[in-house]
């Protein structure tokens, strides 16, 4: 369970202060698929960003399963990102220098040190986002699509609890975007993972039960989506 | 910590990063390689001068003084020979050496040899057995360098004095002499026998008398010393033992090799600014991959201790690279400066010193890495939802960083420099320095971007602006180029300013011709030889040796032996020499009192003087106050009637002591004649009719003080330039860096301007016009502050006229350009042979 209290979040631009976000309640029941969507510069992201508990608010509080981020400290919320959290970025975020195989157990190593059966379950997810032949190629050897394809692997890899996606499919064209959307939704529902996902792609905000539609800062509809 | 994964990211973040890896090691490696193999040398002499101290002196114990040792000594000297010790003698002197067969003439040392000297080491000759056949006949032994200036032979006949000798070999080393008193006056072995009883020990002879003991019990020589110690002094002769020797040798060279370790060090400390600016490169290029992994729940402790160890296992690997390099050049250090060894030095391993350059280079290195890798703790995991997110705010701990690093700076400049003081000089120094070439460069810079013309040609205008691209390194790159340069061009420029003073003293219209030891009886011969050339003597000055006898009737001994009164013993027991003259000249200032042309003629018996007034000081004496000298027996009393200020650096015949014309007319003397030759071959051939007429007299000529001096000067510098060489390879190394960290924005650039139609040349000519741009603003901000400092030290701390030498400077930044267009041309080749798809696709977004 993801709560929401009443979140502002301003920055300061020169000598102005710009607010991006402003009371902002929203509760996000676990295994739920929520979409957050609106124009550019709603505020999309950053919602994102202080959900995950990447940023801390201006105002307001976030917490997970009962914990406020706003009391723990940042090696604390790293922790919980370690072992609760996982992602999915628009830039795919692989890190250059790591092949497939080890983007994956990056987030394993991390919560409990990876070993052989952290070994083994990166090749499984691998696998089964259809790559299980190309884990020793490194980021710049593979294409958009596969690239993305690693990142849902190492999303997955730790069983996360939440999912956090950012625009999953705005650097793919519409067909490879499409399958991505399919394997994130059916991965989704194999884990049980509460699904957060930030897009502009309508295609893929059909798909999620929920969608919170943003504007200039604030929700302006919150409503079941489909099913 | 998760250090398992740490331990893994280490490893896996290393890959593709050899080129850089290489930069960074080589970086650290050559301060520490200067570092290591300096030390090492200091230690390698301090070893070699306490191992080979006996030979340093050939003996156990030297009684010398100027003049003939008195007979005590001499008694003395006989007593310890009965009771079985050894003893061998030299006269020493300055005398004309003169081949017949070339007609070369040259001032010598000559250095007259009685007896089995030396007792401990050897003097090592060309043939080998020159030196045992010495004193078995009419024989000379002489620096080759004389024999080059006379294009002589072995085997010519010389002629010193009045002797003639056969030349049957060549000095290679004579143990305790440095190379370059060969450079001063070229050195003569001869058998006292030949010399002894010639014109050349006459009087006024300026020869040097010293005995060599080797006692049958070295455990004899201090309660010796003990003994006649308080005797030597009253005796006016003075003693040196292998201890004392040693000692001196020791000091002077720890201070050589510390210095040189200071030039050492400034290479470290730019490597270590090449580091500084090689991990800020790197540390940009990992933010997206710091980002991901902090969202993916590594902590910041986490992420900094991948790149932290990752800085710790280079700064190792370049120290102990560093280290070993050191080693090898430690073996190569002794033919840098073998001019100022007086002893053969081997090399040894130093463990402590292997130990130490590894311990400071690898903390030197992390010191340097530890500012740009601060960032890592500021880079937040939302860089990855936003590539423009940047990191915000300034960490405090960077004071600490800051704070360490000057102390770091300090504490190895009190750690190499000889003292103290010099060591916070030198960390003041490298701050201002710093600073000047920070600021200069920044300047430069600025200057560039805002008075370029935008008129200029594209390729010019497009070259230009690459300089100032996001995140570029001009001024790091200026700044450590133009410290290298302006190492070497301090150097060179103050060198130059030295050797032109003396030129410029010894040039235009002063003498360059000097003859003493001319006797009065040869004084009209001389001048009717000048005379006989069409060389117009230019002054005549007499000089007469005195010692002071009494000062207001009060003896020397007497005055010594007065406790009441805190004086030098030297002033009062040296030997002056004396000249009298009617003038003042161009050096000297009147301070106080009169000269005799405006005072009133003095009673016959005393004869006025004109006293300096440092001397005036050291004999606490003043105007009116009367000094009794002992001219070789004859007592002269005198009055002081004026006090002078002498210029003691100008190159001109000055005097403690001058006498009013008439007093000294008839005291012993022997006359300095003085006189201008333009032309060399003139000048070479009155030396040879003088010496040919008389063999006493002594000549010089200045040109052989200016190479003389050219040759400690050049000696000098070539050790420090050796070491200067380190920093300019290290500002090499951080402009490589540079050229590879701006690698992806390069390609990107030349595909853009590909794409856009511009041919390959053309990017081809804006790459050139960059790196020209680039290696002028460093030649400029490191040429123009090497003036100024050059200016500065000469200036104030040598005292000499500045001259700007602008043609070797010129050539120096050319230089320090064409290096930096040369790396810069390489290491942007990939840019223009790459094919402009593939480089599309191996770019990251």
């Amino acid at each position: 369970m993801i709560v929401a209290e009443n979140l502002g979040q301003t920055y300061t631009s020169g000598d102005r202060m710009l607010s991006v976000l402003s009371e902002i309640s929203i509760e996000i029941a676990p295994e739920a698929f929520v979409a957050i969507v609106g124009p550019s510069g709603s505020g999309k992201t950053t919602l994102l960003g202080l959900l995950a508990g990447l940023d801390t608010p201006s105002s307001g509080r976030v917490s997970i399963d009962g914990t406020d981020l706003g009391s723990l400290t940042e090696e604390q919320r790293a922790q919980i990102r370690a072992t609760m959290i996982g992602f999915v970025f628009q830039a795919f975020q692989l890190i250059p220098t790591l092949t497939a195989l080890e983007n994956v157990l990056v987030p394993v190593e991390l919560a409990n040190g990876g070993g052989r059966d952290a070994t083994k379950r990166a090749r499984e997810l691998l696998d089964r986002v259809g790559l299980g032949d190309r884990l020793d190629h490194y980021p710049t050897q593979l294409s958009g699509g596969e690239q993305q394809r690693v990142a849902l692997a190492r999303a997955f890899a730790n069983e996360p609890k939440i999912l956090f996606a950012d625009e999953p499919t705005g650097n793919l064209d519409a067909a490879t975007g499409s399958d991505i959307i399919d394997l994130l939704v059916q991965l989704n529902e194999e884990q049980r993972t509460t699904l957060v996902l930030v897009t502009h792609d309508p295609a893929l905000a059909d798909r999620a039960h929920r969608v919170i539609t943003l504007a200039g800062g604030r929700v302006t509809s919150d409503t079941d989506g489909a099913e | 910590m998760k250090l398992r994964f740490v331990l893994n990211m280490v490893v896996r973040e290393a890959r593709g990063t050899r080129r850089r890896l290489v930069l960074y090691v080589g970086a650290i490696a050559l301060g520490v390689t200067a570092l290591v193999a300096i030390n090492s040398f200091r230690a390698d002499v301090a070893r070699s001068i306490r191992e080979q101290s006996r030979t340093l002196l050939g003996a156990d114990l030297e009684i010398r003084s100027r003049g003939e040792l008195p007979d005590s000594v001499t008694a003395l000297i006989d007593s310890m020979v009965a009771a079985g010790d050894r003893v061998s003698r030299i006269i020493s002197l300055g005398s004309m050496v003169y081949v017949d067969r070339t007609g070369g003439s040259r001032l010598g040392q000559v250095r007259a040899v009685r007896g089995a000297f030396p007792f401990y080491g050897q003097i090592e000759t060309q043939p080998a057995n020159a030196w045992s056949r010495l004193q078995s006949g009419a024989y000379a032994i002489a620096d080759p360098t004389l024999l080059v200036y006379l294009e002589a032979r072995v085997g010519d006949t010389v002629q010193i004095g009045d002797a003639r000798l056969e030349i049957i070999g060549t000095l290679t080393r004579v143990p305790g002499d440095i190379a370059l008193e060969a450079a001063i006056g070229p050195r003569v072995y001869v058998p006292a026998e030949v010399i002894e009883g010639t014109s050349l020990l006459g009087q006024g002879s300026r020869a040097r008398h010293a005995a060599y003991i080797a006692l049958q019990d070295p455990d004899a020589l201090q309660p010796f010393l003990n003994a006649y110690n308080a005797r030597f002094e009253e005796w006016n002769v003075r003693y040196d033992t292998v201890a004392e020797r040693e000692e001196d040798f020791t000091t002077v060279l720890d201070r050589l090799s510390r210095f040189l370790g200071l030039v050492g060090l400034m290479a470290l400390l730019l490597g270590g600014t090449g580091i500084a600016s090689a991990v800020h490169v790197y540390v940009r290029e990992k933010i997206p991959t710091v980002a991901t992994l902090r969202c993916l729940g590594a902590t910041t402790k986490e992420a900094s201790a991948i790149y932290l160890i990752q800085a710790t296992l280079m700064g190792l690997g370049g120290s102990v690279v560093g280290a070993f390099l050191g080693l090898a050049v430690q073996r190569w250090l002794p033919n840098v400066l073998a001019n100022f060894l007086p002893v053969s030095v081997s090399a040894h391993f130093h463990a402590e010193f292997l130990a130490t350059g590894i311990g400071i280079g690898l903390w030197t290195a992390l010191v340097f890495a530890a500012l740009p890798l601060l960032t890592i703790r500021r880079i937040s995991p939302l860089r990855a939802l936003r590539a423009d997110h940047e990191p915000t705010g300034r960490d405090p701990a960077r004071w600490l960083v800051i704070g360490a690093l000057l102390v770091t700076v300090v504490w190895l400049g009190i750690w190499q420099a000889p003292t103290r003081l010099e060591g916070m000089l030198f960390a003041a120094g490298v701050a201002v320095t710093g600073t000047a070439l920070w600021t200069v460069a920044k300047l430069m810079t600025w200057a560039t971007r805002r008075f370029f013309p935008s008129s200029a040609a594209y390729v010019v205008r497009q070259g230009v602006a690459n300089l100032f691209r996001p995140h570029n390194q001009t001024v790091a790159v200026t700044v450590a180029i133009g410290f290298g340069l302006f190492l070497i061009a301090t150097i060179d420029l103050v060198r130059r300013n030295l050797v032109a003073q003396f030129e410029i003293e010894g040039g235009g219209n002063t003498p360059n011709l000097v003859a003493f030891d001319v006797q009065r009886d040869q004084l009209q011969g001389v001048v009717d030889i000048f005379d006989g050339l069409g060389v117009q003597p230019r002054a005549v000055t007499p000089l007469i040796s005195a010692r002071i006898s009494s000062i207001n009737g009060v003896t020397v001994d007497a005055l010594l032996e007065d406790s009441t009164v805190v004086r030098n013993r030297w002033p009062l027991t040296r030997e002056y020499r004396h000249t009298y003259r009617d003038t003042m000249v161009e050096t000297e200032t009147l301070v106080a009192g009169s000269w005799w042309d405006e005072a009133a003629p003095s009673s016959d018996a005393v004869a006025r003087v004109s006293i300096e007034e440092d001397i005036a000081e050291e004999l606490q004496v003043s105007i009116g106050d009367h000094i009794t000298w002992n001219i070789q027996g004859i007592e002269i009393e005198s009055e002081i009637a004026s006090v002078r200020v002498v210029d003691w650096a100008r190159f001109s015949m000055n005097f403690f002591l001058v006498f009013e014309p008439g007093a000294l007319d008839e005291a012993p003397q022997s006359v300095v004649v003085l006189a201008r030759v333009e032309n060399d071959t003139l000048r070479g051939i009155v030396q040879r009719d003088v010496v040919r007429a008389f063999p006493n007299v002594s000549m010089l000529d200045i040109s052989v003080i200016m190479q003389a001096l050219d040759a400690i000067l050049g000696s000098a510098t070539a050790a420090v330039r050796f070491v200067a060489m380190f920093s300019l390879a290290c500002g090499i190394i951080v402009l490589l860096g540079a050229v590879a960290a701006s690698r992806h924005q390069r390609l990107r650039e030349s595909v853009l301007l590909r794409t856009l139609g511009a041919r390959r040349s053309q990017i081809h000519r804006i790459i050139i016009v960059e790196y020209i741009a680039l290696g002028a603003l460093a030649s400029l901000t490191g040429g123009g502050l090497a003036v100024g400092a050059s200016w500065s030290l000469s200036r104030f701390f040598f005292d000499v006229p500045f001259q700007l030498a602008a043609g070797p400077l010129s050539a120096l930044a050319f230089g320090a350009t064409a290096i930096t267009v040369l790396v810069g041309v390489l290491g942007s080749r990939s840019a223009l042979t790459r094919p402009p798809l593939a480089v599309l696709r191996e770019l990251p977004n």
